[in-house]
């Protein structure tokens, strides 16, 4: 067990490197755009002596490695500072949000990813059936189409024709769980059938990448029945590539929403990150970039550990 | 139960693969009958159609291949090609059980032994879980399996070849088959170990009146295991008769080729008495790959101008090692290589293109060693070009030169591609492209193993004429001893990273030995097929293998004292 507490102890050490390493490019290609914030919040016409003044008040005036040191120790304690616009701490503005978005990703993560291990599997036992076609193709249209085409194909039948789910997903304090699934239900599954095509489609190709191994033959000269051979001989050993697909799929999930969020009015970072970028509101932006930055490190650095954990050899040493 | 009950009956077998979009004939009817506890052994060069055979009387077509409607199989009076999908399949595993070629690669490395173990009894319901596990420990101690109560559950990992080979042998034997197909199982093995698999087959076939179908290309081998003796040749067979008289007295000429196939020997060489330093001296040479253990423990010995070398030992014994050193792809920790006397920079990053074409190498597996999208005409006439600067005319004239000396037609093979050669033909391109940088020494790592006898003697014969007319040295590395006898001028014996003997070829072949070489000259199997009992007798059953390396003692004078 050293060993693995080793191999996951150095990820991380990795992991936080290269988030500092982002850190410095967000916060230095912000600093790079032309014009800063005392000019964003001023407008063109400010006068030389208000910008000054502003700058000093929010501290622009000091050299700029002093505050990136300053807005990183502070990012640490999820305190970005407070936004150019509004005035309010960053936090408080993109807190709640992050909490909508990571919702929507866990609610269509708990339907998406069994539904593509199992179809993946299925796949993979009747493979060149009609049952395989079908699914490819299914599968391989939602994902080729927009999500936000999807969004509106589901608003139609769903929220207009049958009336059964709301185009708008919005949310208010004090409502209970199944309300709150029943809301975010369409955006949810939009984004199932963004993502399970990419999952069902890795599932089949790792476990058919097996079924040449000497031990499937061995399996097979057993007398094991074919769906065995799949779920017990194959998906063991396909863990490793599976779950790093998951793990890329469900870091989508959390960065990648803005159009659905969008569609549905949905109220997570996406949106937010999106208003901000258009008022020039830097202090929500490099948040919000940070936030996606340690999501898609944290997600990823999970997926290596799991791939490693599921390999029997680091698991059981000699 | 009488032993003449018939238990398979193949008639007229006729198995199709697919290939260039049409089905073409690989096994092109085959009959076969074996009777209740007769062991059939199966021999045949690779292509032959062996294990094609040995899947096939499980009513088993491997993926892209098909078994022909005309084509019987019969199994214990029922008709495989005509029963449903899932009655043969009822079959495998309970009835007819299967041992594949390498055990490390056959179990699979998510589950422990013991699960595989018990998956068909439980299956198919014959046992409990309890039971079947109890019943697999029983198993395990009857094959001599070291701690029978808790290998099992063990992951593959964590259990070496040999022993492997034989929780797959208990395995087969978990729900008690009347047949048993063993494909190659000790081919991936080493001689010492390969004894232990061998008696512990012969001893569990025998316990439970199996009948069992041994394929395997090993004459020596086939020859201790089997009652009666089928040679195939290219999808047909070529004779069969029972083993003694097969052995003694082989009618077609094929089989007579088979037998014969060790013959080639050539001349013992002498190094040179006028005191030139040798062609690649290595010198006090420790080794570890990197924050290791030391894989190689203080190695020397010479090779001189002109002359072979052969080293030899088990799988991890430092051979291979030791090559990597010589040729500068493992600087070595401790000790230094020499080349006509003067110190080789220990990183090939360091030797000048002169040093460097001095040693080339050629591989084992000449089929990953080629590039398979590279012409015959460039993989060779790179290093030319690299090591002389040929170019245009003069290269090509080099590179049919050196198809010319390697007995390939230079017309024929200039422009094809990897892929559509032959093994040995392949093998072929690979000293080819050793030869084109024209060094003075050549490692040869296992270079006959991957290639079956016939052609593998080619190979040797070719390599010995190369030998005299470009004055090479060779360094041999090889576990057959047989290669060495027929090649070597030298011997090096090698174990756990250590020289534990070495001399010139007559002297190594003649006692006093070493015990580690006495082992293993006395582990090659021969083709007396008494060999194995006699050996066993002599030994004792717990004596071999593992058991036998285990009981070398280091205080043994000829151990303490290595002769040089």
């Amino acid at each position: 067990m050293g060993d693995i507490l080793k191999l996951v102890g150095q990820r991380l050490g990795f992991g936080l490197g290269i988030l500092l390493v982002i850190s410095l490019i967000i916060f230095f290609m912000v600093e790079l755009l032309p014009g800063d914030m005392a000019q964003a919040v001023l407008g063109q016409g400010a006068t030389e002596e208000n910008l000054a003044a502003l700058r000093r008040e929010m501290g622009l005036d000091r050299p700029a490695l002093v505050r990136y040191f300053d807005w990183l120790g502070g990012a640490i304690f999820f305190d970005f500072g407070s936004s150019a616009i509004t005035g309010e701490r960053v936090s408080a503005v993109i807190g709640q949000r992050f909490m909508n978005t990571l919702f929507l990703a866990a609610y269509a993560a708990v339907i998406a990813v069994p539904i593509a291990i199992t179809l993946g599997v299925l796949v993979a036992l009747l493979r060149n059936t009609l049952f395989d076609r079908v699914a490819n193709v299914a599968t391989l249209t939602s994902i080729s189409s927009p999500e936000f085409f999807l969004g509106y194909i589901l608003i139609l039948f769903f929220a207009v024709k049958w009336g059964m789910f709301p185009s708008i997903a919005s949310l208010s304090s004090g409502m209970d769980f199944g309300e709150l699934l029943y809301r975010t239900f369409l955006p949810a599954l939009t984004l199932v059938l963004v993502v399970v095509a990419h999952m069902m489609r890795m599932t089949r190709a790792a476990i058919i990448n097996l079924l040449a191994s000497p031990y499937i033959e061995m399996a097979r000269l057993k007398g094991v029945p074919p769906w065995r051979v799949i779920v017990r001989h194959a998906l063991p050993n396909a863990w490793a590539p599976i779950i790093n697909v998951v793990a890329l799929n469900l870091a989508y999930l959390i960065t990648g929403v803005v159009l659905v969020e969008v569609v549905f009015v949905y109220p997570g970072i996406g949106q937010a990150l999106v208003d901000a970028v258009s008022k020039r509101d830097f202090p929500v932006v490099q948040a919000c970039c940070l936030i996606f930055a340690a999501t898609f490190i944290l997600l990823n650095l999970a997926a290596d550990v799991g791939s490693i954990l599921t390999n029997p050899r680091l698991r059981h040493p000699k | 139960m009488s032993k003449k009950d018939v238990l398979l009956k193949i008639r007229n077998l006729k198995i199709q693969g697919y290939s260039n979009e049409t089905w073409v004939d690989i096994i092109k009817g085959v009959d076969l009958t074996l009777h209740r506890g007769e062991v059939m052994g199966l021999i045949g060069e690779s292509g032959a159609g062996k294990s094609t055979i040995g899947a096939a009387a499980m009513g088993y077509a491997r993926d892209g291949t098909r078994i022909t409607e005309d084509s019987t199989i019969e199994f214990d009076g029922m008709e495989l090609t005509t029963a449903t999908e899932e009655e043969r399949r009822a079959l495998r595993g309970s009835r007819i059980a299967y041992v594949a070629q390498s055990a490390a690669a056959s179990f699979n490395p998510a589950h422990k032994l013991i699960d595989q173990h018990t998956e068909a009894p439980l299956q198919y319901r014959i046992k409990k879980r309890m039971e079947a596990q109890e019943d697999a420990v029983d198993l395990y101690r009857r094959l001599r399996l070291p701690n029978p109560e808790e290998i099992g559950f063990r992951y593959p990992h964590q259990v070496s070849g040999g022993q492997l080979q034989r929780a797959m042998t208990a395995m087969a034997m978990s729900c008690r088959p009347d047949l048993i197909i063993f494909d190659e199982p000790t081919t991936a093995l080493d001689v010492t170990t390969q004894i232990e698999v061998l008696a512990a087959i012969r001893d569990i076939v025998d316990q439970f009146n199996t009948a069992a179908l041994y394929i395997t290309h090993d004459l020596a081998v086939v020859a201790q295991m089997a009652d009666t003796i089928k040679v195939l040749l290219k999808g047909e067979e070529v004779e069969e008769a029972p083993t003694a008289q097969m052995l003694d007295n082989p009618k077609e000429d094929y089989t007579k080729s088979l037998w014969a196939v060790r013959s080639f020997t050539s001349p013992q060489r002498y190094r040179p008495t006028d005191g030139t330093p040798p062609l690649i001296s290595v010198k006090n040479v420790d080794a570890s790959y990197t924050g290791g253990e030391k894989v190689l423990d203080d190695v020397s010995f010479d090779i001189y101008e002109g002359m072979t070398v052969a080293v030899v030992g088990e799988s991890g014994s430092g051979k291979s090692t030791t090559a990597r050193v010589i040729t500068g792809l493992l600087p070595p920790s401790k000790g230094e290589v020499l080349f006509k006397g003067e110190p080789f920079p220990p990183d090939y990053r360091q030797r000048s293109r002169e040093e460097l074409r001095q040693c080339q190498m050629i591989y084992q597996m000449a089929d990953t060693a080629l590039n398979p999208k590279v012409r015959i005409s460039e993989i060779i006439g790179r290093p030319a070009q690299f090591y002389s600067g040929l170019r245009g005319v003069k290269l090509k004239n080099r590179v049919d030169e050196l198809l010319d000396l390697i007995e390939l037609e230079p017309s024929q093979y200039y422009n094809r591609y990897p892929p559509e050669l032959s093994g040995g033909q392949k093998q072929r391109i690979g000293i080819a492209r050793a030869l084109a940088a024209e060094p003075t020494f050549i490692v040869c790592d296992e270079v006959t193993s991957a290639l079956d006898q016939l052609v593998a003697e080619g190979i040797l014969r070719l390599l010995d004429r190369l030998q005299d007319e470009l004055k090479l040295a060779y360094m041999f590395i090889t576990h057959d001893l047989a290669t060495v006898r027929s090649i070597a001028d030298e011997v090096v014996v090698m174990q756990h990273g250590k020289v534990v003997e070495q001399g010139p070829k007559e002297e190594m072949f003649t006692p006093p030995h070493h015990p580690y070489t006495d082992l293993l000259l006395s582990s090659v199997p021969e083709m007396d097929p008494n060999w194995l009992t006699t050996l066993l007798e002599e030994r004792g059953v717990d004596n071999v293998g593992d058991a036998a390396l285990a009981q070398i003692s280091p205080d043994d004078e000829k151990v303490a004292g290595t002769k040089v």
